[in-house]
């Protein structure tokens, strides 16, 4: 395949101009760059041997390796809360449901979905029902994102409650999980304050009122609300007790809005954020998912630790 | 019949996750005790035939010598994950663009929503206002609750049927979970389902009537006792704390006893009971009595009988 090299013996020396001489030089130049490009082009075939494709993936993904498997878990950032290898019984559909999973997973779609609304959105009086006309008429798949929002939403508390439900039947908060079951009960808590902030936001009736009812009762919170057993006692006033803190003020109005933005937006998926790390962390280190384990006899019961 | 109002209720955007819910709690209840049946049969099998225990897999799932015990999770596990993202994804597009985020006019203080209810999964906590002042209902019960389910590891000492599914082995736990899990979505299914405007009881299919006006005379368990047995002194003031007192009293040592009778009735129970510390006792007594039995006790005695305050003090009222 190698291009004919036009042979300079032949001519008399006599003859070339130094014009001439350049002239050859140049095109000897040109050709061996173009035999240099061919021969590093048919390296960039493979582009897994790129040096460009080996820093950002590290190791081989030849999947017939057993040692590759691995790596393709633990040297991936995204997917080494995985262990390498995982209980054969494990990835059956029938023991876990995919709650937890399916549970994160739709917090990362709520992320998404409510950055995109927060670009379309102001926490004010004037604006926010006025934001949401806009996002539902004229923003281009506004219905769709807030549509996915709210779905998403609804959808991540049932799975929540279901994840809950199996890990009950499954025995799995047991030792030496009952510390993770603890941090699963906070970030279903989470997930609910999560939802009920949220419900405030479009600033319609629906949400006002069901704001208006909820907060009513930290009114009745012991102690810290104005109107609750020995509240009043302890000098507890509308206007300095647990509700007037959550509303920023003594009605559902303006401040009430933005503080439960800001606790939708940010405060709550902060929290809810590390929660969420140490359960996933916490899992492993517990020793990962508890089965199937293999049933255990009353017979083969251990004494009392 | 009023097929109309059942429909406009059960077709409001906002509760068509509880539908959803109406038959995916029934199916992964199902779902989940029939693996708990297998695993029993199985149990039972290996209890009467040990030699068979000492070399069976112990699981229902089947296994043959010579398979690897642990699978790589790239690309078993994952390619899972990535299919049940695709589904939910799917899902959720779908839904989406069939049903249309609730938005009802702007906010308006001087218009109150009737019924105002809070979104399906805190009609549970809406519902209890009923039966117990708010410093109760939306404060303490939440926390107890709360707490209850956080405590329910420590206080659970049977070490069998950790992770597998069984009912054999955990009669207990689950019934106790089961009495939680159950009033909580009854009570959900009432303020969804039944509660109309004013928070006036509807049956399903009855129509809503926004005139509707509830004759209820509530009295005080100490007045009902008063007026139905003669006991007229119970009204006054120094009786009717004690007599409540009284009543709350007698109805922890109740429940209590009949939580440690059912705790001591098979020889597998007695045996749990003593490998329980005196701690994880009283804690699941307390959580069990306040949460588990006074609710839907409560629940009935309003229902049923009218019943505002057990207990009346000149603090707080239960």
């Amino acid at each position: 395949m190698q291009p004919e090299r036009p042979n300079n013996d032949d001519k008399v020396a006599g003859k070339s101009s130094t014009g001439v001489v350049l002239l050859d030089k140049a095109r000897d130049q040109g050709l061996a760059l173009k035999d240099r490009a061919l021969e590093e082009a048919k390296a960039y075939k493979d582009p897994q041997q790129t040096q460009l494709w080996k820093s950002i993936f590290r190791v081989s993904h030849d999947r017939s390796d057993p040692r590759n498997r691995s790596l393709a878990i633990l040297s991936n950032v995204f997917l080494h809360l995985h262990p390498a290898k995982i209980n054969r019984d494990a990835v059956r559909y029938g023991f876990t449901w995919g709650m937890g999973g399916i549970t994160f997973y739709l917090f990362i779609v709520l992320t998404f979905t409510g950055v995109l609304l927060m670009f379309y959105y102001h926490p004010t009086k004037i604006q926010a029902f006025r934001d949401i006309l806009y996002l539902e008429h004229d923003v281009p798949f506004g219905k769709l994102l807030r549509n996915m929002h709210r779905w998403a939403a609804h959808l991540m508390v049932i799975t929540t409650w279901l994840h809950m439900f199996r890990v009950v039947l499954t025995g799995s908060y047991k030792r030496p999980r009952e510390f993770n079951w603890c941090v699963g009960v906070v970030l279903l808590v989470l997930t609910l304050l999560l939802s009920f902030t949220g419900y405030l936001l479009p600033d319609d009736q629906l949400g006002f009122w069901a704001v208006t009812v909820g907060t009513n009762m930290a009114r009745a919170t012991p102690l810290l609300g104005s109107e609750g057993p020995f509240g009043p006692q302890l000098g507890m006033t509308p206007f300095n007790d647990v509700r007037f803190g959550l509303l920023g003020g003594s009605i559902v109005d303006s401040n009430a809005l933005l503080r439960s933005y800001i606790w939708h937006c940010i405060g709550i998926p902060l929290v809810a954020s590390i929660f969420m790390a140490v359960h996933f962390w916490r899992i492993r280190k517990d020793g990962g998912i508890s089965g199937p384990a293999p049933v255990v006899l009353e017979t083969e019961m251990k004494g009392k630790k | 019949m009023d097929w109309h109002q059942l429909w406009v209720i059960t077709s409001t955007p906002d509760n068509i996750p509880i539908v959803a819910m109406l038959f995916l709690v029934p199916f992964f209840t199902w779902y989940g005790l029939k693996q708990a049946r297998e695993n029993d049969q199985l149990i039972e099998q290996l209890e009467d035939d040990p030699q068979l225990a000492k070399t069976h897999h112990r699981k229902t799932l089947p296994w043959r010598p010579g398979w690897a015990r642990e699978l790589h999770v790239w690309p078993y596990l994952v390619r899972v994950e990535f299919l049940a993202a695709v589904i939910v994804t799917v899902i959720l597009f779908v839904w989406s663009i069939t049903l249309n985020a609730p938005l009802e006019e702007p906010a308006n203080p001087n218009l109150t929503m009737n019924p105002s209810k809070a979104p399906w999964y805190f009609l549970g906590l809406q519902e209890m206002l009923v039966y117990f002042d708010p410093w109760i209902a939306g404060v303490v019960m939440p926390s107890l609750i709360m707490v209850g389910l956080m405590v329910f590891p420590y206080v659970d000492s049977n070490p069998l049927g950790n992770g597998y599914y069984t009912i054999k082995q955990r009669k207990f736990a689950l019934a106790m979970f089961g009495i939680g899990w159950v009033t909580w979505i009854l009570l959900i299914i009432i303020g969804t389902f039944i509660r109309g405007p004013g928070w006036i009881w509807f049956w399903p299919g009855q129509t809503w009537d926004h005139n509707a006006v509830v004759f209820d005379r509530n009295v005080d368990l100490h007045d009902w006792f008063a007026q139905n047995l003669g006991l007229t002194f119970l009204s006054s003031d120094p009786f009717k704390f004690i007599f409540g007192a009284l009543v709350v009293g007698g109805f922890f040592l109740v429940c209590g006893l009949f939580l440690h009778w059912l705790m001591t009735r098979t020889e597998f129970d007695r045996k749990l009971l003593a490998r329980t510390s005196l701690l994880q006792y009283v804690t699941f007594q307390f959580f069990a009595i306040t949460v588990l039995f006074a609710l839907p006790v409560k629940l009935l005695l309003r229902l049923l009988l009218n019943i505002k305050y057990v207990w009346v003090t000149p603090w707080f009222n239960v």
